[in-house]
């Protein structure tokens, strides 16, 4: 029997590891590794400077600042009000409460072109909304936020509500005896304990806004070097038959994703070895 | 052979040479015709029209399904892999692509079909607001200050470029025109326009819905549809004093057809456009037909206007593209410029 196979075996306690993580790694590679390694190879045909030309181009720069930009403001903003709105559906109870619950998945489900043209329908300045607005939202970078914000909400509460459904209000009583005002607790008791959760959801709404297209073109305008997201320029790329140049873009888009992911990996390891706020 | 199972196995025999013998009389064929988005409609009618014909004359059914969407993203799917039979699209420089990066069809297509195998044409015209009410008659106008112009993206969408090369061609036709002067004025023109749709129905939709814009450059046919869906009494159709004759070309795809064993079909299916019945359909659909004596009957629709080609304007699709929409192009120098 070769070392290493035993080597593998003696550590885990479950029986099956071996064929649970042979069945991963294919359904990993299978999924997500072989389709991206294809991005990879397509880009890896171009030569360095023929690569460096595409991915730094005025026009594709400019992307990059408003997806990336807009991606973190509406992850932030997600943050924020996913918060609120998952601890009023967990700590409260009230009338309609399972809609309320209900209506928070709907930007999961609805095909996103349909929520990018319910938006900008609402948005402009003949809208419902846009026209009591003083400034516009359809057609401006601002739309953008508006569309990547309706697509991450679900993904804060639906990840911050479990948790918070386990916090033991005991544990808040307990805070409150011991002397603890308000903000104390909120502070020291429960943030520390959502914060995973909250950074999780975080993580997934960023990402997701990074890669969204459906929703955005249709607000966005899509004028170059002002309201053109960077999935768009991928498209345009494509829509000449660049395939090359196309997936250097998408090559950077992922990288820089992936890389921000780790990070936020890494912070939530952090936050939860007990570290942060 | 008197073992059940041999019985039912005779049987099961029988029935399936049965089947085999019927379907050699009479055939059930299934045709892809790949297109661009605005012809559903175009082709929702002339599928139907030109399954009667064949079964009268083969007796074989034919199902056509139709597959639309933006003209570059239909080719790149063909090429990708996607079986098309015949490919109905919004420029010749997509069935180029075709042909060049997945060697589909022969480099000479265009020549295998009358009329640069464009069986309908149409152009690229203004639809304003009820009444004009910033006076728009021409390409000049605007340019003028205070005049908002809705295209759709030339990168993203074919129809876009028709619309853009109708304009820039304008431009060079002038008295003193040049290459100098009309990218001057294309650069005004971008600059009046807010939003760039990554389709022409989008842009449709930004014009005629959200309300946005004076001026939404349009093909013919969507400009008359945009009338018939919308109501005459919400715009007006400006035809500019000339324009650009866009040519909409249609291929049969060479290897998917022999692979499939459906080139007569296709082949019969692209040339039935050409026949007076498909002529009428395509102008019912406001294409604009080239049979002389379907336009006569159609002139009231389609107004005379002065209509230059882009071979003569701008030496084929390849140099246009490269000239005008590739990267660092014309049009990224409007945006990269200032």
């Amino acid at each position: 029997m070769p070392r290493a196979h035993l080597l593998l075996t003696r550590h885990s306690v479950l029986p099956g590891f071996n064929l649970a993580l042979g069945f991963t790694l294919l359904y990993l590679a299978l999924i997500v590794l072989i389709p991206l390694s294809a991005a990879f190879l397509k880009t890896a045909t171009m030569t360095a400077p023929a690569f460096w030309s595409a991915v730094t181009s005025p026009r594709v720069l400019a992307s990059y600042r408003l997806t990336f930009s807009a991606s973190l403001a509406a992850a932030l903003l997600n943050a924020l009000f996913g918060l609120v709105v998952a601890w009023v559906l967990v700590r409260y109870e009230f009338p309609a409460r399972r809609l309320v619950d209900a209506l928070v998945d709907l930007p999961f489900a609805l095909p996103t072109a349909v929520a990018g043209i319910a938006l900008t329908a609402l948005y402009s300045s003949h809208g419902w909304l846009g026209q009591w607005l003083p400034f516009k939202v359809s057609y401006t970078p601002l739309g953008v936020l508006v569309a990547l914000t309706f697509i991450g909400l679900p993904f804060v509460v639906r990840t911050v509500q479990p948790v918070l459904e386990d916090l033991q209000q005991e544990a808040e009583e307990a805070a409150a005896t011991l002397g603890a005002d308000r903000w104390q607790t909120f502070r020291r008791v429960i943030v520390p304990t959502l914060m995973p959760a909250l950074l999780t959801g975080f993580a997934l709404a960023f990402a997701r806004a990074l890669g969204e297209y459906g929703s955005v073109i249709f607000i966005a305008g899509n004028m170059p070097m002002v309201s053109e997201i960077t999935p768009l320029l991928i498209i345009t790329k494509l829509e000449q038959y660049d395939y090359a140049g196309a997936t250097a873009i998408a090559t950077v888009l992922l990288v820089v994703a992936f890389v921000l992911l780790l990070a936020i990996n890494a912070l939530q390891a952090w936050t939860r070895a007990g570290h942060g706020p | 052979m008197t073992h059940p199972s041999s019985v039912r196995r005779l049987l099961v025999a029988a029935t399936v040479s049965l089947v085999a013998a019927a379907s050699v009389l009479a055939k059930d064929i299934t045709l892809l015709n790949v297109s661009y988005d605005p012809t559903r409609e175009l082709y929702a009618d002339f599928n139907k029209a030109f399954a009667a014909r064949w079964k009268a004359k083969t007796g074989d059914t034919v199902l056509v399904k139709q597959s639309h969407g933006g003209s570059g993203k239909q080719a790149r799917s063909v090429i990708d892999g996607l079986e098309a039979d015949v490919v109905t699209l919004a420029l010749a420089y997509d069935i180029d692509e075709i042909g060049e990066r997945a060697k589909l069809l022969p480099a000479d297509w265009q020549k295998r079909l009358p009329h640069n195998s464009a069986p309908y044409t149409s152009t690229y015209i203004f639809l304003v607001r009820k009444g004009n009410p910033k006076g728009i008659k021409d390409w000049s106008d605007l340019v003028k200050p205070g005049v908002s112009v809705i295209t759709a993206n030339p990168k993203t969408s074919g129809g876009a470029r028709w619309g853009y090369l109708a304009a820039y061609g304008w431009a060079l036709r002038q008295p003193g025109g040049n290459d100098a002067r009309a990218r001057d004025f294309i650069a005004r023109l971008f600059a009046n326009v807010p939003v760039l749709d990554s389709g022409a129905r989008g842009s449709t939709v930004t014009f005629a819905e959200r309300g946005v814009g004076d001026v939404l450059l349009a093909w013919e046919n969507e400009a008359q549809l945009s009338l018939k869906e919308f109501g005459v009494d919400k715009f007006d159709i400006v035809y500019p004093s000339s324009s650009i004759l866009a040519e909409p070309p249609v291929a049969v795809v060479d290897k998917v057809v022999d692979k499939r064993g459906t080139r007569a079909a296709a082949q019969a299916y692209l040339e039935h456009l050409y026949t007076p019945e498909g002529q009428e359909i395509a102008a019912r659909h406001f294409y604009r037909p080239i049979d002389d004596q379907v336009a006569a009957k159609h002139a009231k629709v389609f107004p005379k206007i002065s209509l230059f080609t882009i071979d003569d304007t701008f030496g084929g699709w390849a140099k246009a593209q490269k000239t005008h929409f590739a990267d660092g192009g014309v049009f990224d120098q409007i945006y990269t410029r200032k």
